[in-house]
């Protein structure tokens, strides 16, 4: 924007035409590549799925879990409209909760992740394996509002992070239902080759979570799990006011990670696979790199969990539309004779006893009655023959 | 002692007037905006709050032309009005059940979960079609899971449910009403409702609606209704009015610390500090009609009000907060009430209802509702509906109506059976009670089998039964004021009123909450290790016999051995 100021000024104080075609042409392609370095990191916009597939109360820190990570995108500036949040249960308002309305980290009770403006897109009975795979894969009913689509194009980079109760190759949803790695694997490759996503960032914290990346075979995705296969992820630390285990390790130590970084940090991605090394997390954390294109180091954090807006740079004069005319108003004519209108009579006694029944459409009847019928007669008229076909019509 | 009472609420208040000349440079404003709270202690020592925020709009949505320029009206909600050719809306969400015997009656009832009632237009062609895609927009308009309902829980009511606003033509085909009891209300519905205020959160009396709070309450409910009401008197042009409500009961010992004390402070934990600048009119009304004796009020007011609500005349103290001196020197208004005394009884609600079910076993049950008229000598029209799962099989023929142990015969009885898996029981009755009696009504019912996809993660908690509804017109003690457009405060006019002795009142019942057989849900897995075990050996052994021969092998024989046989084969003699 500076440069095209400069660009103005001096073509107006300079009355060499010449000149000051040769000094626009040498601002215009300084700006470009300024314009240029601005698009390095190929995405123009972020997207975060964040899901917790547990239901029942003792499993609090799930929702904790989930509630962070929205807590901390949220702040480094994804809006919510970018993002997709599915909790399967209702802990902050649950009436076990001895403070309703919050949902605690850690037992000193000093954040409560789950703030004042918070928006679930799918809660409940509404989190199952095919509600998030046709979040994933963008194939819902039509009538399916705005804020629980996933309306990434392929210039999005995708936060995806779930967290639950898992196994060696599935993920456990709400107790009643798994997703195995391979239809994970097959729901990103979907993505890609409809071109959703330009970058994907995958989280898992469950017990043997690296399981559920073996399977990735799409481009341009990064992983990064709580535990190996074959270890357990813990939680953190219960509380005994609220009687039940708050958080997670591995996504407590990311919290205390993510709450540095704030919308204009440089810390990349080799930090992030430092959080909880296994003398704070008894787990191994674990990621995986081979699919992505650029080096992990290049990688900011604040490209998935920050939101950057991008500014586009035209050297083009665009055409407005015309003004909006304002509507004609109708003027009120007090002498036009206009209906009364009146409120409804909420409880119209006299009128609800006299109220005729609908009367139902007489239809033929249907085939099996015709068909019994037909039998019945038949077998009548073969037992006793033709010949009392008279005492009938 | 009575000031100026309504007259001076009237000179305040912003609606049009009915003789206004419209001038002609100035465009007169075609939307405003009204807030209030009500505070009423109860008796229990418990206090209640209710929240009305009003926005009236002059506008058509109906109209070929799109509406494209929004002030106060929510934008979500009219574009919602206007695609799906709603004509009037009410949607709310409770949680906890309201107490009538204990609180009396509540300015806007409403059941336990989410309801949602809605009356289409003329013009609508597919009303269930409408009504599908109308219940996924509120879903993520409200971030609620309304897209649960369809046709399983939907009902056409044939009687109940006029509409609340203006309107001649009253055909029923054009209503739906569902209900979804296990819907929890939790902030992420309250922010969405937020967002729809003119002023959000940030000014007026909208700053007290803290979820920490809120929630922490024996009962809280949040609603929005949209419909059509009369401009002024004459009743020729109508307006568009959208109400949002919350009403709160906070309870002595949970938030109060069991002192009978209670400030604004202590409910919400803020203060008012002004009035939303966008308010034509912001106001406070205390309830104070068993002053002096009761409690007292700090800072006092000399405002006072007197507005018949629910056949009773009650008088408030009326603080407007759009007056600076409200505030006073220190800009914040934190009002106190402090009991002096224990005494006074409540007056008994005339219309009480309760149900419940009755039974063993997981095979068969029995549904009792019980409707109490406590009015010592009159007796009044009572109009139930009862919608019923599909799964909860209704004896019809198993239904009795009586009052004190005799039978009564309802007047008008309209009953649609339910279809598995596509409908509901619809159930509606027009009961008189008798005075001072207990009405009961009984039905048996049988508990179905259900697949076993169709069981929710949870199975062993339940399977909830919508709240049946009471509509009724229950004769009030002082003459009810029919003149619908006076000035009133938005609490004592939000039902139509016709007539002067009795005021229309809706109650709902508890929902219940039953337990099906449910199966044990390892049983497919073992069914196929059982089978797949089962196929595995018998087969295996059969066709093991079937084409397995055995043939004899003779062990490698030592050297001696072979060495003698090679000599023996050359002799021509049989080997060892």
């Amino acid at each position: 924007m500076l440069a095209l100021l400069m660009l103005n000024i001096l073509a107006y104080m300079t009355p060499n035409p010449d000149k000051t075609q040769i000094i626009i042409h040498l601002l215009s392609v300084i700006s470009q590549n300024s314009a240029g370095q601005f698009f390095s990191s190929g995405h123009t916009n972020n997207w975060a799925v964040l899901v917790c597939t547990s239901r029942f109360w003792f499993n609090y820190r799930h929702v904790a879990n989930t509630l962070s990570v929205y807590r901390s995108v949220k702040r480094l500036g994804i809006p919510d409209s970018h993002i997709v949040l599915m909790l399967a249960d209702d802990m902050a308002c649950n009436h076990r909760n001895p403070k309703p309305a919050t949902v605690f980290s850690h037992k000193n009770m000093e954040l409560n992740v789950y703030g004042d403006d918070v928006e679930v897109d799918y809660r409940g009975y509404e989190v199952t394996v095919e509600n998030f795979l046709r979040v994933l894969t963008g194939r819902l009913p039509p009538s399916t509002p705005r804020s629980k689509r996933l309306l990434s194009d392929d210039r999005s980079n995708i936060l995806i992070y779930l967290t639950g109760h898992g196994g060696n190759g599935f993920l456990k949803f709400q107790d009643s239902e798994e997703i195995s790695n391979v239809e994970l694997a097959d729901a990103f490759e979907q993505m890609w080759q409809k071109r959703r996503y330009n970058e994907l960032l995958f989280i898992i914290d469950t017990c043997q979570g690296a399981s559920m990346y073996e399977r990735f075979y799409s481009p341009n995705i990064m992983a990064l799990a709580s535990s190996q296969v074959g270890e357990d992820s813990l939680s953190h630390q219960p509380d005994l006011a609220i009687g039940v285990h708050l958080m997670d390790r591995y996504t407590f130590y990311m919290l205390e990670f993510l709450e540095d970084i704030h919308p204009a940090s440089k810390t990349n991605m080799n930090d992030l696979f430092k959080v909880c090394p296994k003398s704070q997390c008894v787990s191994t954390p674990g990621h995986r790199t081979d699919l992505f294109l650029r080096d992990p180091g290049s990688v900011l954090i604040t490209d998935f969990f920050g939101s950057v807006r991008k500014v586009e740079l035209t050297m083009d004069a665009i055409n407005l539309t015309d003004p909006i005319k304002q509507m004609e108003e109708n003027p009120v004519n007090g002498e036009e004779q206009k209906e009364v209108y009146s409120y409804a009579d909420q409880l119209p006694v006299s009128e609800i006893i006299h109220q005729k029944p609908k009367q139902k459409d007489w239809h033929p009847p249907d085939g099996f009655i015709l068909g019994l019928w037909t039998l019945i007669l038949l077998v009548f008229f073969k037992t006793y023959g033709i010949k009392h076909l008279k005492h009938i019509f | 002692i009575l000031s100026a009472t309504v007259d001076a609420a009237a000179d305040t208040q912003g609606t049009s007037a009915p003789e206004t000349v419209v001038p002609s440079s100035v465009p007169q404003p075609k939307d405003d905006f009204q807030e209030e709270l009500v505070i009423r202690p109860l008796h229990s020592g418990d206090i209640y709050a209710s929240f009305q925020f009003r926005t009236l709009w002059d506008t058509d949505f109906m109209r070929e032309n799109k509406v494209s320029h929004y002030r106060l009206f929510p934008k979500s909600l009219g574009q919602v009005i206007s695609k799906f050719s709603v004509r009037e809306l009410h949607i709310s969400f409770t949680q906890g059940y309201w107490r009538t015997m204990q609180w009396g009656q509540p300015f806007i009832p409403s059941p336990p979960g989410a309801e949602l009632w809605v009356w289409f237009q003329d013009s609508v062609t597919d009303v269930d079609a409408t009504w599908k895609e109308l219940t996924n927009v509120l879903s993520g308009i409200f971030c609620a899971s309304l897209n649960f309902i369809d046709s399983t829980n939907t009902v056409q009511p044939s009687a109940s449910f006029k509409p609340l606003g203006i309107g001649n033509v009253t055909d029923h085909s054009f209503l739906r009403y569902a209900t979804l009891p296990r819907e929890i209300v939790c902030t992420e519905n309250l922010t969405p409702w937020k967002k729809l205020l003119p002023c959000g959160s940030k000014a007026g009396l909208a700053v007290l609606l803290k979820s920490e709070k809120l929630f922490h309450s024996s009962f809280h409910s949040q609603a929005v209704h949209i419909r059509s009401v009369c401009q002024d008197w004459q009743c020729k042009t109508t307006s568009w009015e959208l109400r949002q409500t919350v009403n709160s009961v906070f309870d002595l010992h949970n938030s109060g610390q069991a002192k009978r004390e209670w400030s604004l402070f202590k409910m919400f934990s803020r203060t008012l500090t002004e009035a939303c600048p966008l308010a034509s009119s912001s106001k406070l009304y205390i309830d104070i009609t068993d002053n002096p004796q009761q409690f007292e009020l700090s800072p006092a007011t000399s405002l006072l009000s007197q507005a018949v609500v629910l056949g009773d005349r009650r008088t408030f103290s009326v603080y407007d907060l759009t007056q600076e001196t409200t505030f006073g020197s220190v800009r914040s208004l934190n009002l106190l009430i402090r009991w002096k005394s224990n005494e006074g009884e409540m007056l008994r609600p005339l219309l009480h209802a309760e149900r419940y079910v009755a039974g063993y076993g997981l095979q068969t049950g029995e549904i009792h509702t019980l409707m109490y008229n406590n009015h010592p000598y009159r007796s009044f029209p009572v109009l139930l509906l009862d919608s019923v799962p599909w799964y909860l099989r209704l004896y019809i023929h198993t239904l009795s109506v009586t009052s004190k142990g005799k039978d009564n015969k309802p007047s008008y009885i309209h009953y649609e059976p339910s279809k598995d898996r596509v409908k509901p029981h619809l159930l509606e009755m027009l009961i008189q009670l008798p005075p001072n009696s207990v009405t009961e009504v009984t039905v048996q019912f049988e508990r179905a089998l259900l697949k076993w996809t169709e069981y929710p993660p949870d199975p062993n908690h339940g399977f909830y039964v919508g709240s049946s509804v009471i509509s009724s017109l229950v004769p009030s003690t002082v003459a009810m004021d029919t003149n619908s457009t006076r000035e009133r405060p938005l609490f004592s006019s939000f039902f139509p009123c016709k007539e002067e002795s009795s005021y229309f009142v809706r109650i709902y019942t508890e929902p219940l909450l039953v337990n099906l057989p449910t199966p044990d849900f390892s049983m497919p897995y073992n069914v196929i290790c059982l089978t797949c075990t089962v196929v595995a050996v018998g087969y295996g052994s059969l066709y093991n016999l079937l084409t397995r021969s055995f043939q004899i092998e003779e062990p490698n024989p030592g050297l001696a051995k072979r060495i003698a046989n090679v000599i023996r084969k050359m002799r021509g003699v049989p080997p060892l």
